[in-house]
């Protein structure tokens, strides 16, 4: 049995890696294969994969890229993921990469799709369009179409063929990665001392870049180590991190916070990993399936429309209720609309829900964590030593 | 944008003679804040909505007032009172980072939400979320949404990422307005809904259309007898705002129109606060909105230098109709789908950059000025790039400068005002240098 020391060692090997050696080797591996990058929050890469194309997440440099190009294609004010991403671009570090996809999550990246056609135009460059409308036959046949149109697009950029079984195939094998990632968030939630939460970063991160069949192998790998293994059990508080779901923050910020004496038991990291709630059905139209899927079974967060107010940051005290958090620590990149414009709404909630909270921000290169761990650390106190419970 | 009441602060020590056109528009601005102030009382009711994916047409066939808070935000900005009204806002939980429009709105309903003519304006029984090349527009309305607690209905305007509008875009905004917002804003008006009537609307506002293109158009002349900027902001207003649709509307257009054929034939510039602009010595493309708190000083670094701007980008904001766009009374739902769609802000960065190539060439102008405003990632988010490849394709000298909508705090007049003399410099610079190729 692998110990999950080396499977993280390997995960952060990865991650540390911006120049992506790993999707390059698998492209290299056979003649023709075609890698696909996709930002933040969500995409059906069971399409990307059912037209035998590698899927590779770009989540920005982090904060080990020096961002020397990127900075000169943006104003003062902007979140850093946008300027690290045209680095990562300029730099020749996505040279390999055949197409890149930008999902509807802000005006930001919206932008960014257009910024790759002008730059680099013979990559297909697609802004991913999702509907906010969530009727099936209206937003739901407006999906459909656009999963067609994106089908299409990647088969004449591509010269791949996306047929219904492949996408079936591509389904099943998407959902068990759901499933696994749920399984490792349910054993953080359940004992946390055993799965640090950069450990469990790191972990589903490597899903970002590596092909889904080897990090489901990986995933499974981990979870029979860390059931196995045991480490001291702290006095921490147990919190919910929300606000992450875009720019990522550093590896550290996430490290402080534990640190600092909180477990984190869920996020809003790296949604594309569980965007989809449940196992999407195999039986039937494939596109059909996935567009209900996205409607009806999918994460709520600050890009998405909530038509009904009752709703509205419902999400954040489910998870706070399921996981037993004590309270929730709002963590949000600096300019980032979505995050930020939603936050107060959220805290509303959470307030008539006497939920604590506490909020700060963060940049993907931040590099002073002092200050996170104080504030951190000063919430983890207040509530084990003041909450009523 | 639009529809300007002007403060005691920001008037000139001696006020400028005001055209038949402004003198309309004050009154009609006027009216329509003492129509929405009145509301309630006159039990008239009110729709919030936002100006790009403004569906004025429709509303007006439920008669509702058409309340946008963009405007409202606007006029704080003019009137200098939107910094406190942002500041009220930040110390309410809203983030120093975020638009200040919905701060200043929000701050605005925090401190009494009181009109420009004084009195409160009425809670929106209805926010009509025309979710169009903005992604905070989304947000804004959730957030009003949770303090008024009423309808709200979504408009998702799909963004045109490839360049065009397909048939799937349509037909998705179409069948929202057959089956989703037609419907709900006849159950909370209580009207029900006349295509007809959409249609003598969307044929007015057709009318009013080909006036405005032509005022805007007229910049190619030299001199340009209007600053398609600063003075496109007041042009755009009645169109842009609560009018379009309205036999004021055409009224309003069809003088601005007159008075600016006059202008033509006299061989006169614009006028500018301090009256007729003098002798025409730059001629500018801009993009992104103004900055409003400083508006008069932003404009006098232009008008001192005799620089008038001949197109911008931010007079398409809530249409573009300089490219053939005119609601089409014959189609009235695929027109309003359409409109929206078309809108600046939901075009695709290649498109809009293919605009303001267009903008320099017909238009005969020296180049590209550039305000990049804090508040708004969808114009400001790669300006920088649209500056480069406006330069490589036109061979015009751009600049760029940084600002805010309703801000004060990141108005710097001084740091602006020296980015644009330098650019005025290299402007004449690039003119020295195409002489002594030529000579």
């Amino acid at each position: 049995m692998k110990n999950s020391k080396d499977i993280i060692d390997r995960c952060q090997q990865l991650y540390e890696d911006l120049d992506f050696t790993a999707a390059r080797e698998w492209k290299a591996a056979e003649p023709g294969r075609k890698v696909i990058g996709y930002m933040p929050i969500y995409v059906p890469r069971e399409i990307l994969h059912a037209g035998g194309m590698l899927p590779l997440g770009i989540v920005g440099g982090g904060d080990q890229l020096e961002v020397i190009h990127g900075d000169a294609y943006y104003q003062s004010y902007i979140c850093r993921i946008p300027r690290s991403t045209i680095e990562l671009g300029v730099s020749g570090r996505l040279d390999f990469v055949d197409g890149m996809l930008f999902p509807s999550i802000c005006d930001v990246i919206r932008n960014l799709s257009g910024m790759w056609k002008l730059m680099f135009p013979d990559v297909y460059s697609r802004y991913f369009d999702v509907p906010q409308n969530y009727a099936d036959d209206i937003g739901g046949n407006y999906y459909k179409a656009e999963l067609k149109e994106l089908c299409e697009g990647l088969e004449d950029h591509c010269g791949v063929k996306i047929t219904d079984e492949a996408l079936r195939r591509s389904i099943a094998i998407y959902n068990e990665n759901r499933r696994l990632v749920r399984e490792v968030y349910e054993f953080r939630a359940l004992e946390p001392w055993k799965a640090p939460a950069s450990d469990v970063y790191l972990l589903i991160r490597a899903g970002l870049v590596l092909p889904v069949e080897e990090h489901s192998q990986m995933m499974q790998d981990w979870l029979a180590a860390v059931r196995h293994e045991d480490r001291p059990m702290r006095d921490n508080c147990r919190v919910v991190v929300t606000g992450l779901f875009c720019e990522q923050p550093p590896l550290n910020l996430i490290k402080s916070i534990e640190l600092s004496g909180c477990y984190i038991v869920d996020d809003d990291l790296l949604l594309v990993t569980r965007w989809l709630l449940g196992d999407v059905p195999i039986d039937g139209d494939p596109l059909g399936n996935l567009a209900d899927a996205f409607l009806h079974h999918s994460e709520s967060t600050a890009a998405k429309y909530e038509p009904d107010l009752k709703e509205k940051g419902q999400h954040l005290v489910r998870s706070v209720e399921k996981y037993g958090a004590e309270g929730v620590i709002f963590a949000s990149p600096s300019f980032c609309d979505p995050a930020l414009l939603d936050r107060p709404m959220l805290q509303h909630v959470l307030a008539d829900k006497n939920i604590p909270y506490i909020a700060f921000k963060y940049a993907e290169n931040s590099g002073q964590m002092q200050p996170i761990r104080e504030q951190a650390g000063t919430f983890a106190d207040s509530i084990k030593l003041w909450s009523e419970a | 944008m639009t529809e300007i009441t002007t403060s005691r602060a920001e008037r000139p020590a001696k006020d400028a003679v005001k055209d038949e056109s402004m003198l309309k528009q004050k009154a009609m601005m006027a009216g329509h804040y003492d129509r929405l102030t009145s509301a309630t009382e006159r039990g008239e009711k009110v729709c919030a909505t936002f100006v790009p994916g403004n569906l004025n047409e429709l509303i007006m066939c439920f008669d509702f007032a058409n309340n946008l808070p963009e405007v409202n935000a606007i006029q704080n900005g003019l009137r200098k009172k939107s910094g406190r009204y942002v500041m009220e806002s930040e110390k309410l939980g809203h983030s120093e980072d975020v638009c200040t429009y919905v701060k200043s709105d929000i701050g605005m309903m925090a401190m009494g939400n009181l009109a420009p003519n004084g009195k409160p304006l009425p809670s929106p029984d209805v926010l009509l979320l025309s979710y169009t090349g903005c992604f905070t527009f989304m947000k804004w309305f959730e957030l009003l949404r949770e303090q008024y607690q009423c309808e709200t209905i979504m408009l998702h305007t799909p963004y045109e990422g490839d360049g065009w509008v397909t048939e799937n875009m349509r037909n998705y905004m179409v069948k929202q307005l057959k089956e989703e917002v037609i419907p709900k804003l006849e159950r909370v008006s209580g009207v029900k809904f006349d295509i007809d009537r959409l249609r003598e609307n969307l044929k007015r506002s057709a009318v009013a259309e080909d006036d405005l293109v032509y005022v805007l158009q007229s910049a190619k002349n030299k001199p340009s007898p209007i600053d398609a900027y600063f003075g496109g902001i007041y042009y755009i207003g009645p169109i842009f705002g609560a009018f379009r649709g309205t036999d004021d509307a055409i009224d309003y257009y069809r003088t601005l129109r007159a008075e600016v054929q006059d202008r033509l034939d006299n061989g006169r510039g614009p006028v500018t606060p301090e009256g007729d602009m003098g002798e025409e010595k730059y001629r500018l493309v801009t993009e992104g909105p103004p900055n409003y708190t400083s508006f008069r000083d932003f404009w006098k670094m232009f008008y001192d230098e005799g620089a008038v701007v001949v197109a911008s980008s931010y007079t398409k904001v809530g249409g573009v109709y300089d490219f053939g766009f005119r609601h089409d009374p014959e189609r009235p739902l695929e027109s309003l789908a359409e409109y929206c769609l078309g809108v600046y802000t939901n075009r695709s960065l290649p498109q809009r950059v293919d605009m303001l190539v267009d903008y320099v060439n017909e238009y005969e102008a020296d180049g590209l000025l550039i305000n990049s405003i804090k508040s708004c990632n969808s114009f400001s988010a790669g300006q920088l790039l649209i500056m480069r490849e406006v330069e490589k394709r036109t061979g015009k000298p751009a600049a760029f400068v940084e600002s805010d909508l309703v801000d004060p705090r990141y108005f710097s007049a001084a740091n602006i005002k020296n980015r644009m003399e330098s650019y005025f410099q290299m402007v004449d610079q690039k003119r020295a240098g195409v002489k002594g190729a030529a000579a």
